[in-house]
């Protein structure tokens, strides 16, 4: 927001309050980095020097790429990056063609059943069934260690289904109204009128579903226990990262606890770099998304 | 003064109808002859609910019954409250409440305020590339999973990690934090508000910038100090935002995160760290005591639904909004 500037002195209690505010968000500042940096850092130094450092790294010492390679020469890795590559492109992608089509439908105000419709969507934001029934349901279905079981959970989120319909909702209806005079149909209208101006709106829906794919491991370790080969990145790292054991990553060989926690550091680079990375691009579309289905226009 | 779109209004005009409707069925020809692509467009999103949330439910029989692992989920002989009963008798019962509350509790208490606090004290900053280096770094840990948050706190709070260095320096002794039921709380608390104080901020920064502009510039001429600003202006305008944030965790107080106790806790740790989730999970998906694991992560979810009700209520009766 542009604040107009103003010829009034500031005097010293406001001084003190932006010194003050300047310090305690700069301290949130490294709060937030310090961590994230730490493991960066120690990622990259040798193992040894890492150990008795005792939490405390600012640069990467006596550099080496040992971890990094130990990460990327494990197979596994490379399957569930594979594999997590496939349910957030494939998830995502399924995630906001229905979340779209049900939001649209959702949106038209002349439909007789959207109320009971609407009902019956958003009542599963306040029950479900639970982890068990839920478990069991995929276990009748067929379903266990299979790529379904993964992209199944989720598929239409309650909360991105209000976001999107309330921006279908603000959509002048002479949009609707032009284009069907024009002879198109409910789907011509949805694809051609409608979605090229929602793009905010999907790119939020993406920004959203996709991290959710990319992170998700619990729902994927209860529904594949007998599929090492389909789980995704996030649950063959999670092994790496919180095993308690030297012996992480059986290559045969023993390893010191060092090592095995320099891999750790590795790993958590290697997953989280990536949506590092990314973020800062969209977040120029994180305001205006989450405000929409929240904050009245 | 801004209200969430998807809450209602309490005095909303009611659609009035002057003339006679059509006869239901014809409405229903009308409706589906102009309408069928919009609800074919729906139709899979619809099966899905079908599929993956209502299908549970109906098989939340086998709370109500002695499932056998063999049959079907409709097969067990019924039982009425047995299961529900056995859960309120056992030992676990105070402990999973307890547990699940307070830690549900101490994180809305503690975690509540600051990105409310931040994000006034961060719209008072007037430079811009200082506010913006503020929102991308604060914003990160959100984007971070919870199982490599959960592999930074094993780190940072291990036994030659950061903080037992710190307390080491100033001649303390080391602690085995994730060993010690004491510490599980304050580790679980502080980890939640770390990652989520910066992205739960935008909710009330968005809020803060909708504030109309001459207000504080008429403070300004007025001599206002920027704490008065804040007391006076910024925070009456997101008063509403801030209700409505508040009801919506409070109804979900007893529903907390599973994930996070799950990478953290461990049998030393069960008394202050086992959750109505975890305890769930290990019954059913570990113990295969599937009817008795429904029952417990039922009455989980009718406690939960009782509660949003009610903030339902308390909120149309304190901010006029309501979720429905």
């Amino acid at each position: 927001m542009a604040r107009t500037k103003n010829k009034i002195k500031s005097t010293t209690e406001d001084r003190v309050f932006d010194g003050v505010s300047f310090v305690v968000i700069a301290i949130l500042i490294f709060i937030c980095f310090y961590p994230i940096w730490y493991v960066f850092c120690a990622s990259f130094t040798n193992p040894t020097i890492v150990a008795g450092a005792g939490g405390i790294l600012l640069f990467p010492q006596d550099i080496t790429l040992d971890a990094y390679k130990r990460v990327f020469a494990n197979a596994e890795i490379w399957r569930g990056l594979l594999n997590t590559i496939f349910y957030t492109v494939v998830g995502t992608a399924l995630n906001v063609i229905l979340t779209a089509m049900l939001a649209y439908t959702l949106s038209r105000k002349n439909l007789l059943f959207k109320k009971p419709l609407t009902v019956f969507v958003t009542f599963t934001m306040f029950f479900n069934g639970g982890m068990i029934p839920t478990y069991l349901v995929i276990r009748d279905l067929g379903l266990l260690d299979s790529r379904v079981a993964v992209l199944l959970p989720g598929l239409v989120s309650v909360f991105n289904f209000i976001n999107m319909r309330t921006h279908f909702e603000s959509l002048p209806a002479e949009l609707e109204e032009s284009a069907k005079l024009d002879g198109a149909n409910h789907w011509t209208i949805f694809t051609r009128v409608i979605l090229p101006i929602s793009g905010a709106t999907m790119a939020v829906m993406v920004l959203f579903y996709g991290v959710t794919h990319w992170n998700s491991w619990f729902l994927e370790m209860l529904y594949l226990p007998n599929s090492r080969d389909l789980w995704p990145l996030a649950l063959i790292t999670r092994e790496i990262i919180l095993s308690s054991s030297n012996a992480a990553m059986s290559d045969g060989a023993v390893m010191t606890q060092e090592m095995a926690d320099a891999i750790k550091y590795a790993t958590i680079i290697v997953t989280t770099l990536p949506i590092l990375c990314l973020y800062p691009f969209l977040q120029k579309y994180f305001a205006k998304g989450v405000t929409v289905g929240a904050v009245k226009g | 003064m801004t209200l969430p779109k998807m809450l209602h209004k309490k005095d909303q005009p009611a659609a009035a109808l002057a003339m006679p409707q059509k006869p239901f069925r014809q409405r229903l020809a009308n409706d589906l002859k102009s309408n069928w692509i919009l609800y074919l467009m729906a139709l899979p999103a619809l099966i899905y609910f079908v599929v993956y949330c209502y299908a549970p439910m109906a098989g939340l029989y086998i709370a109500f019954s002695d499932y056998k692992i063999t049959g079907s989920l409709f097969s067990g002989k019924f039982v009425g409250l047995k299961y529900f009963i056995d859960f309120f008798n056992s030992y676990y019962f105070g402990r999973l409440i307890r547990n699940t509350l307070v830690l549900s509790l101490e994180t809305l208490i503690f975690g509540f305020p600051i990105p409310i606090i931040f994000a006034l004290v961060l719209n008072e900053v007037r430079s811009r590339g200082f506010k913006k280096l503020a929102q991308t770094v604060t914003y990160m840990p959100h984007f971070i999973s919870i199982v490599v948050i959960c592999g930074l706190v094993v780190d940072f709070v291990s036994l030659d990690g950061l903080f037992n260095t710190i307390i080491q320096a100033f001649g303390g002794e080391p602690i085995a934090f994730l060993s010690d039921p004491a510490w599980f709380r304050p580790i679980y608390v502080a980890s939640e508000i770390w990652q989520n104080f910066g992205w739960d901020s935008v909710v009330f920064l968005a809020a803060l910038s909708s504030i109309d502009l001459q207000q504080f510039e008429a403070a300004k001429l007025d001599g206002a100090s920027r704490w008065q600003t804040i007391w006076h202006i910024s925070l009456p305008s997101i008063l509403p935002t801030i209700v409505t944030i508040l009801l919506m965790r409070l109804g979900h107080v007893m529903s907390i995160g599973f994930e996070k106790v799950f990478n953290l806790y461990s049998p030393a740790t069960y008394e202050t760290a086992d959750i109505i989730a975890t305890f769930v999970y290990r019954q059913g998906v570990l113990g295969a005591n599937y009817s008795s694991a429904a029952a417990i992560g039922l009455f989980n979810s009718v406690i939960n639904l009782i509660i949003v009700f009610i903030m339902n209520k308390v909120s149309r009766k304190l901010a006029e909004t309501s979720l429905w």
